[in-house]
């Protein structure tokens, strides 16, 4: 069966495995290492070649208290760190798990071959990054993120990968996921997905489904995510009337390459780079006296953006801020940052060991997400209780477990990735030793999964894709950045709820079975739809300032009142609060204070 | 992007584009396609898909992360392979004109995507993985940063194919010789001080075909995005095989 055809749950072949995997980065390939070493028979589903997912671009390293730099690291600094990174509504048991499991899995992906620079002791390289701290943010900057020079996510993917070939893991590669099925109790038992070069589609069916798919930074108009990151997996669990949490709460990383929005690491103001604004100025110095160019990357973001808006940016239309690395040295800069000096010469056209390189304020990374427990198990909310999805999982970008919060610490997202695509993998293990008992999803159950592919093959007339598409990343870039006001969020909110109609209907003129880049592109602009909903009507809702989410009706934080997870459902586009966790289990809570650096 | 730019500041470009689709055309044909691109500024070759795609979506081929590091948009641009997204225009564009094929070699699956099956199952018979034997430590296992520097110019490959699909002993034996991209893989982890199982590693070069069609015409090596040396890699594990006690 082919997926131009039209598609019936009655005539449609089903494939089956004990656990899938949809998505080959970071996350996914890290919980399928850990199915495929148990013996289960897993597969990973990824829309790529699995090196060619987003991890591959993460550059600075993966921050964990490995006690290379400093033997009396504690991984409670860590915790403290990225509580207070988190502006306070990170789940910190889920923060307690990252933190103190992270040297396990970092240490396990150095057995398997990873990279990692050196220290003349041998042991693991590691830099200064933004946000870290000694004794609990009183012993000043500590410096804790391990690096493979800085293609970190380019050595960490390679590698996982090779162990998964080792582990002999299945790979569907190149296989788009279209639709979770869920049975008539609400569990899911596997997705929807065909294979983009031949179109033969199949019900994949499976007692575990974990949801790996990253991040959709291709919601706004300038990123620095990959053109791949269309939040796949949120709009499948919205569809599936599964919720998104903290979905408003967007990262801006101060340096993406001003014009081409590609990244620049925090890792070159981890070696001693510093910002400059048009007079030459460390300003900086004023917003984060402490800290300076190493506060957290909202601190960093908003501080560049208003030296921008104040009129001190570079260059000449005073739209950028100068990133300067010369003084480093050459022997630094391109030691421990070959990777930047590349992308400089390509896309600015500058060597930063000579010239300062043009950065501004780039969308870079979703904190939010499919709410999860630490075991990745997805959770939905029903009358104000926490309830998990019986056959579903999520890690990575696309989950919100939350260890990020309101704002993510440079070089946690990898650590998140592999300790949580860890942990499901570990979980699902366990739980299928002692047997999991799914009902058999029906025929209507599979038709439900299969309705949006129908209805864009039966497409006759409609809108065309990028023509949306534009609309709907303009829309977010100017109304939904690191400054947000009520006028703007409620202007863009309109726009997007006229737009929906046509996402919905959208004309796919190609029906070509073959390699058909025209079909998945339009799947994915509805993907990309739902996450901009959700981050439109989430944003207006939480009223107060608060880590990435920044409004000027409500300047500040509002703790008796927002101290809560957000929780959107897209049926009903209703937002409600969720109680943020402060129970970890072996250290006491952090108690939220004021944040400064 | 044509849309945001003043006229005076566009001039036309014409791209030939190989295009191909086996469920509706009879044979491959080249397309012409003319894009509007800025006069002011340098885009890149994966930036004129995109505009040529707007004319025409059902045009095909793959990327990902625009910037050099996936490896999915490797192609023959002008006639010399390369990756589409580090690809100025300014250093292709002949006599305002740019055609664009598929990496040559491997089967065309549609348009410029090629099946690059044959090119993975080589890298697989290299296991490009790290083998150990024994035990592993409570903490990293220790790596001086001489010793990591060997890997240097070899864990950079990022898997595009422009190197084995610009290789006329690859072409000839897609099946038998390796390639430079699994080779430069084999002495990846050959020289890794971490790895256990170099001899077991060389048994496997020692045929007529796997390594030894190499024959130094060295496309791998001007090809490679990435400035990386596949030809001496290859040099370094003749070197070992060649030196080992039998």
């Amino acid at each position: 069966m082919l997926v131009n055809e039209i598609i019936n749950a009655k005539d449609l072949p089903v494939m089956e495995f004990d656990g899938i995997i949809v998505g080959g980065g970071g996350a996914g390939m890290r919980a399928s290492l850990q199915l495929a070493e148990s013996g289960l028979n897993t597969a990973v589903i990824s829309k790529v070649f699995p090196t060619r997912s987003h991890t591959v671009s993460a550059q600075g390293g993966i921050t964990c208290a490995i006690q290379s730099d400093d033997p009396d690291d504690d991984w409670r600094w860590h915790m403290f760190d990225t509580v207070k990174g988190s502006d306070y509504i990170g789940d910190q048991e889920a923060i307690e798990y990252m933190c103190s499991e992270g040297p396990k899995a970092v240490f396990e992906l150095e057995h398997m071959g990873l990279p990692f620079s050196r220290t003349e002791e041998g042991r693991i390289y590691q830099r200064p990054f933004g946000g870290q701290s000694k004794d609990y943010g009183k012993g000043g900057q500590a410096t804790r993120t391990c690096a493979a020079a800085d293609r970190t996510g380019h050595s960490l993917l390679h590698t996982l990968y090779q162990a998964n070939l080792k582990a002999g893991t299945n790979f569907l590669n190149e296989w788009l996921a279209v639709d979770m099925v869920l049975n008539t109790d609400g569990a899911v038992v596997g997705v929807i997905a065909f294979k983009i070069e031949t179109g033969e589609i199949y019900y994949i069916k499976s007692k575990a489904t974990v949801l790996a798919t990253g991040g959709a930074g291709r919601i706004y108009a300038s990123t620095t995510n990959a053109l791949i990151n269309t939040g796949d997996g949120i709009g499948m669990a919205l569809r599936a009337g599964i919720p998104v949490q903290d979905i408003e709460m967007w990262q801006f990383h101060p340096t993406g390459i001003h014009g081409a929005g590609t990244l620049v690491t925090e890792g070159c103001r981890g070696e001693g780079g510093y910002l400059l604004n048009k007079d030459g100025e460390r300003f900086m110095e004023r917003y984060a006296p402490n800290s300076k160019d190493l506060a957290s990357r909202d601190v960093v973001a908003r501080s560049m953006a208003l030296e921008i808006l104040e009129g001190r940016g570079c260059g000449q239309n005073a739209d950028h801020i100068f990133l300067r690395l010369d003084h480093l040295g050459p022997e630094v800069v391109h030691k421990r940052l070959p990777g930047i000096t590349e992308l400089s010469k390509t896309f600015a056209g500058v060597d930063p060991a000579v010239q300062p390189i043009p950065v501004v304020p780039t969308c870079h990374y979703m904190m939010g997400g499919i709410p999860t427990n630490i075991n990745g198990q997805v959770i939905t909310v029903k009358e104000g209780k926490d309830e998990v999805i019986e056959g579903l999982y999520a890690a990575g970008e696309v989950a919100c477990v939350s260890v990020h919060g309101g704002n993510r610490l440079g070089g946690n997202s990898l650590l998140d990735l592999v300790v949580f695509g860890r942990a499901a993998g570990i979980y699902i293990e366990e739980s299928m030793k002692q047997g999991v008992d799914l009902k058999d999803a029906s025929h209507d159950d599979i038709d439900k999964a299969l309705e949006r592919l129908n209805k864009l093959n039966a497409s006759s007339e409609g809108e065309q894709v990028t023509v949306l598409k534009e609309r709907m990343q303009q829309n977010m870039q100017n109304n939904f950045g690191v400054f947000r006001t009520k006028d703007l969020m409620e202007k863009g909110i309109q726009d997007l709820s006229k737009v929906r109609g046509e996402v919905e209907n959208m004309h796919l003129k190609d029906k070509s079975a073959t390699f058909n880049t025209a079909r998945i592109e339009a799947l994915e602009m509805q993907n990309l739809f739902e996450v901009a909903e959700a981050t439109a009507i989430t944003a207006n809702n939480r009223k107060e300032s608060r880590g990435a989410h920044s409004r000027d009706d409500y300047p500040d934080r509002d703790d008796d009142n927002w101290l809560k997870h957000s929780i959107y459902f897209s049926e009903t586009k209703e937002v409600s609060k969720r109680d943020v966790n402060c129970r970890p289990k072996t250290v006491q809570a952090f108690q939220p204070t004021v944040r400064s650096y | 992007m044509s849309q945001t730019i003043p006229v005076e500041q566009l001039k036309s470009l014409t791209m030939s584009i190989y295009r191909y689709d086996p469920s509706v055309d009879e044979k491959p044909y080249m397309q012409d396609i003319v894009i509007e691109v800025p006069t002011d500024k340098d885009i890149m070759v994966l930036d004129a898909l995109h505009l040529a795609k707007d004319q025409e979506p059902s045009l095909s081929y793959r990327r990902s992360c625009r910037e050099g590091v996936c490896g999915s948009d490797g192609m023959n641009i002008n006639g010399k392979n390369g990756l589409a997204c580090v690809t100025p225009l300014s250093e292709v564009v002949k006599r305002n004109k740019l055609t664009i094929r598929p990496m040559p070699g491997l089967p065309v699956v549609r348009d410029l995507i090629v099946d690059m099956k044959q090119f993975f199952d080589q890298l697989e018979k290299v296991k490009p993985y790290l083998i150990t034997n024994s035990d592993n430590p409570e903490i990293e296992r220790t790596q001086s940063p001489e010793e990591r520097e060997e890997l240097d110019g070899l864990y950079e490959c990022i898997l595009c194919g422009c190197c084995s699909t610009s290789c006329p002993s690859f072409w000839w034996n897609p099946d038998k010789f390796l390639g430079p991209a699994a080779l430069l893989q084999s002495w990846r982890f050959i020289a890794d001080s971490r790895d256990e199982a170099t001899e077991e590693r060389l048994d496997a070069l020692e045929d007529s075909f796997s390594l030894y069609r190499c024959h130094g015409i060295m496309n791998c090596v001007s090809v490679c995005p990435k400035g990386l040396n596949p030809t001496e890699a290859i040099s370094n594990i003749r070197n070992k095989l060649i030196n080992r006690e039998k």
